[in-house]
């Protein structure tokens, strides 16, 4: 019965994949929302329109009203061609060393990223495996790391840049920081799970080998664990990312992501503000493939059932 | 050798004979949230060395807690036992025994062989002498061909052989087996006894069977423990001393049927007060 569960979660990523059969259902919801999308930005827009066209004092058909809710340069709500046009344009009209580049903004944050998900990865899996040993842990350190993720975010980036600021520590770290204080959370929870999840005859059955306590926990605990552990690095990642845009934030908008973001709503540039929210859409996006990916490898080299 | 005055139940002719397994006095409650629960109460056991025992009994006698016991996965809550002439933890210790469990237990994500080789690997042998130890093991469960099948590609019956074969594959000398059939039909488990019964033959183990089948504990069995739950405890011993090398028409004859008859005496015995 527990292999019967375990291929069940392993069959999982497979059946992710999209099959041609849905490719038609799934393309009729994207249409909507884009046109959805069209929809508000005239309405949401159109005010903005009227009053530029009202103080110009020059007269204006519909048409023309409808044209300028999609085209304008501060729209409150940019339509998504605006947000792709500004996208592709920050990403393939500056060198990628430029600071006027996506791409050197998003490689800042990933980078970031990733250091933090590393970070927070060996952190959370290290927190899973004292608490799985150490009885006393489990009653005496869960509650802490659960009361760490109330805090919003938000408040404790700050205090973590400007600290490490005091000590000299700038850059990189302090965001990566901040970056696996977010991500540690979801491994600790699953890995706990995936450590435990060896049903008690196989526990037995070690016992009987009277293997040694590291050789219960590489032979037995942490293969058991491998479907626990990718479902929440998947999670994770994307906390990750969240966390490294916040860490920009409060550094005063210097590079990343979240600075650009940040400098996009001082000068009000909305479409700056978007083209880096569906940069970071589209980074999460291909973090969480990757992790599927190798999930997928890792998964079928343990023979999981096809 | 134990020289041991209070030979046991089967006496001077059995005096010479090393006991594998020496249970005195053995007993063991269980707290349960319900109230204290006896498992088994006083049970006195001799198991000799190459004797292939059968623990019967309907559920709740203890015949899986008493196995548990012997392997070290319980403890005692009074008396006492020997395995080899040592604490059960210190014969769990050395892997003197090799479990059976009720369900095969194999690792999915290690192929057969791998899975044969887990103990192996453990115990720390030569990867060389590991592979050629589960190859030799698979082939005497008849399954060899199937070492880089994984056990989700395996039937319930070749999954159970393949974890029989592990625990055979450390070459212990007491095998100690829980139900090992007792998910599986009857076809395949009459053809299993009959391999099961062969290797006995082939390897000279010492066996210690739990069933709740009594013609699979007459068929395979020299010696018989009949069990009676509430509390747990042996209330018959019954020697089966046929030949060893026995087919499955040996379950037609008279004496398989008088056995089997006082098997079933002994367990209507034990039940008569309790329904």
């Amino acid at each position: 019965m527990t292999n019967e569960a375990v291929r069940s979660v392993r069959a999982l990523p497979a059946k992710a994949r999209v099959r041609p059969a849905q490719a038609g259902p799934i393309g009729v919801i994207v249409l909507g929302l884009v046109a959805a999308w069209y929809l508000a930005a005239m309405v949401m827009n159109a005010a903005g329109v009227r009053d530029q066209f009202e103080r110009d004092e020059s007269a204006y058909t519909t048409a023309e009203l409808i044209a300028g809710t999609l085209s304008a340069e501060r729209p409150v709500l940019p339509a998504p061609h605006q947000i792709v046009a500004e996208l592709a344009n920050s990403v393939l009209s500056y060198p990628p060393n430029s600071n006027r580049s996506l791409i050197y903004h998003g490689w800042v944050t990933l980078s970031a990223t990733l250091a933090g998900f590393v970070m927070g990865g060996l952190l959370g899996i290290a927190l899973a495996v004292l608490i799985i040993y150490v009885r006393t842990l489990e009653k005496s350190l869960l509650p802490w790391i659960i009361s760490s993720q109330t805090i919003p975010i938000l408040a404790i980036a700050p205090i973590v840049i400007v600290v490490l600021g005091s000590i000299g520590i700038r850059g990189l770290l302090p965001k990566s920081i901040i970056s696996a204080y977010l991500c540690f959370f979801p491994i600790t929870i699953g890995m706990v799970k995936g450590l435990n999840s060896p049903d008690p005859l196989q526990r037995d059955l070690m016992r009987t080998y009277s293997a040694s306590a590291p050789q219960t926990f590489f032979k037995l605990r942490w293969p058991s664990s491998m479907p626990f552990l990718f479902t929440s690095l998947k999670v994770a990642i994307a906390a990750s990312l969240v966390g490294a845009i916040v860490g920009e934030l409060p550094t005063g908008a210097q590079a990343g992501l979240g600075a650009r973001l940040l400098a996009g709503s001082y000068y009000g540039q909305t479409v700056q503000i978007w083209a880096a929210l569906l940069a970071a859409a589209i980074l999460a996006a291909a973090l969480v493939a990757a992790i599927g990916a190798a999930e997928r490898l890792v998964l079928r080299r343990m023979g999981g059932a096809p | 050798m134990r020289i041991d005055p209070s030979a046991g139940a089967d006496g001077p002719a059995s005096a010479g004979r090393r006991p594998v397994i020496d249970v005195r006095g053995l007993s063991l409650t269980f707290e349960t949230a319900d109230g204290p629960v006896e498992a088994l109460s006083n049970v006195d056991l001799r198991i000799e060395e190459g004797d292939f025992v059968s623990l019967i009994g309907p559920s709740g006698c203890g015949k899986t807690t008493l196995l548990r016991l012997i392997a070290d996965l319980e403890q005692p809550t009074a008396g006492g036992l020997m395995v080899n002439g040592v604490s059960p933890e210190r014969a769990r210790l050395d892997r003197q025994y090799g479990y059976v469990f009720q369900a095969p237990a194999l690792l999915p994500w290690r192929t057969v062989e791998k899975n044969l080789m887990l103990p192996l690997e453990i115990m720390g042998l030569p990867a060389a002498e590991q592979r050629e130890r589960a190859r030799r093991h698979l082939a005497l469960v008849n399954l060899a061909g199937f070492e880089r099948k994984f056990p989700w590609q395996l039937s319930g019956g070749m999954q159970q052989r393949a974890s029989i074969a592990r625990a055979l594959s450390f070459e212990p000398k007491l095998l100690l087996m829980d139900e090992p059939f007792g998910a599986l039909d009857e076809i395949v488990r009459d053809h299993l006894n009959e391999q099961l019964l062969e290797l006995w033959n082939k390897t000279a183990k010492t066996v210690v069977f739990v069933t709740h089948s009594i013609p699979e504990a007459v068929f395979l069995s020299n010696r018989i423990v009949v069990m009676s739950p509430r509390p747990g405890r042996i209330i018959d011993l019954i020697t089966c001393d046929f030949p060893r090398d026995r087919t499955l028409e040996f379950r037609d004859t008279p004496e398989f049927v008088e056995v089997a008859h006082r098997v079933r005496q002994g367990l209507r015995a034990g039940h008569s007060y309790d329904e």
